[in-house]
């Protein structure tokens, strides 16, 4: 996205590539009823709770999330949730300590569950980034989880056919980022954060460290600003042990 | 680690879990690329010795997994698929969740170490659901993992707490994966799975094969 401005100091109109916003509000901007967000982080780490916070402020409704886990306690996608605002999940690992709105809304029959295996949740993402519509996965074979889906024998192994999961949104945390959205991710906070920003049309990206263009190795970036749309500086330190 | 289960005194002593996992971990070899489950299979990577280099993955992204930090010097950023914070060894490696699910599906894992409820003869494995109508069932990466890596082997009791067989002619769990295990370690032995079905490799002192048949609903074969 390319912000059209008035440069002061050279007094005419110029229109480098800037993806960073200045608020949460500019970030969250045009988010519609019925989206489906892919939502990153595994556990507590890595997972953009300030853009969750927003998403919440914001208001839209009707979603669908794709996250691995399912929330915990009564903050961040839990809170979204138990507010009605989630139609249907779609996870590996849902059930986790503390994790008591989803148990409490998906046994009331308030909340639609796909349980998906979590390397196909992981490869449905990188398909729909990929342009691949979908692939065939010896995983799940013969399970309840492959129940109704086309299979097929390759190689001599049975196999599952899986379609692409693409985002309208995805929300990804990453520790730094420069202007054109090149990102890097902090440790084991990378997981699913890179695949996600992949796979939406609308990549909102929160980030410890904003950058000077070039300041990147660029042999380090691990996701090219290409797969970003916007960057917002949440400077929030660690989280909790 | 104390062994604390109840035996009989006539009766040959169970392994404890850190001795199950101890027996599986003398049978992994330098060099290889592992993946740990959670639970017992969590705690082989305490029995292998830094000095001997195996790899451990953990699939949110972590290759090279090293002992578990002193209290205190935890890092915030690092965790295994358990959620508990782990240390990296020299040598190791972030991915993201993609590739390090290609690491596990595209069968480049020497060896997964899962827990299960229960393990057929033909080695179909079920460890992630006790019902059909499981009111919340959760996956991760079970699936992923049976189905991809070179070898699964299966740590697990060799009866429920109430003295029913798991290591069975079917399993009546919803199952992970068909025909995926090669090898059982329980409390009372160590098992292949072959195209006989379970054969017995390894049993702890002072338990009779009858004595172990008793206890598994399987038919238990000894190796040709």
């Amino acid at each position: 996205m390319a912000n059209g401005f008035v440069d002061r100091e050279r007094g005419g109109w110029t229109s480098m590539i800037d993806k960073t916003v200045r608020s949460m509000a500019e970030a969250m901007a045009g988010i519609a009823d019925g989206s489906t967000i892919l939502l990153g982080g595994f556990g507590a780490v890595g997972q953009p709770n300030a853009l969750l916070d927003g998403l919440i402020e914001q208001g839209a409704t009707d979603l669908t999330v794709v996250a691995n886990n399912a929330g915990t306690g009564h903050v961040g996608l839990a809170r979204l949730m138990e507010l009605g605002r989630v139609r249907r999940i779609i996870c590996s690992y849902p059930r986790s300590v503390g994790s008591v709105v989803f148990e409490e809304m998906f046994r009331a029959g308030k909340l639609e569950l796909e349980l998906v295996p979590q390397g196909t949740l992981a490869e449905r993402m990188r398909a729909a980034g990929a342009g691949i519509p979908a692939f065939f996965t010896p995983t799940a074979y013969g399970t309840k989880l492959a129940a109704g889906k086309e299979t097929r024998e390759i190689n001599g192994r049975h196999c599952v056919l899986e379609h692409a999961l693409p985002g309208d949104v995805a929300l990804v945390e990453a520790w730094e980022a420069d202007r054109w959205g090149n990102l890097t991710y902090r440790l084991s906070g990378r997981n699913f954060n890179p695949v996600m920003a992949m796979a939406a049309k609308l990549t909102i990206v929160q980030t410890q460290h904003i950058v000077e263009l070039g300041a990147l190795d660029p042999q380090c970036v691990v996701t090219p600003g290409i797969f970003v749309n916007r960057v917002l500086h949440v400077p929030y330190g660690d989280p909790p042990l | 680690m104390p062994d604390t289960q109840k035996a009989d005194p006539t009766e040959a002593k169970p392994l404890g879990r850190g001795a199950m996992a101890a027996r599986v971990a003398a049978d992994i070899p330098e060099g290889w690329c592992v993946n740990l489950g959670i639970g017992i299979p969590t705690l082989v990577a305490d029995h292998v010795p830094v000095e001997r280099e195996v790899i451990f993955h953990s699939e949110n992204g972590v290759l090279g997994m090293g002992p578990a930090p002193a209290k205190g010097h935890e890092n915030p950023w690092l965790i295994n698929a358990g959620k508990q914070h782990v240390t990296l060894r020299p040598g190791g490696s972030f991915t993201h969740h993609a590739d390090s699910f290609a690491i596990i599906r595209g069968g480049h894992l020497d060896l997964c170490v899962l827990g299960a409820f229960e393990v057929a003869e033909n080695g179909d494995v079920a460890n992630w659901a006790t019902s059909e109508n499981d009111t919340a069932p959760a996956v991760g990466g079970a699936m992923d993992l049976a189905a991809g890596a070179k070898r699964l082997w299966v740590v697990m009791e060799h009866t429920t707490k109430d003295g029913r067989p798991r290591l069975v002619q079917r399993c009546s769990y919803p199952l992970t994966a068909l025909g995926a295990a090669s090898r059982v370690y329980t409390n009372l032995a160590v098992l292949d799975i072959t195209p006989r079905g379970f054969v017995v490799r390894d049993m702890i002192p002072g338990l009779s094969l009858e004595a172990l048949q008793a206890r598994t609903e399987a038919r238990l074969h000894l190796p040709a």
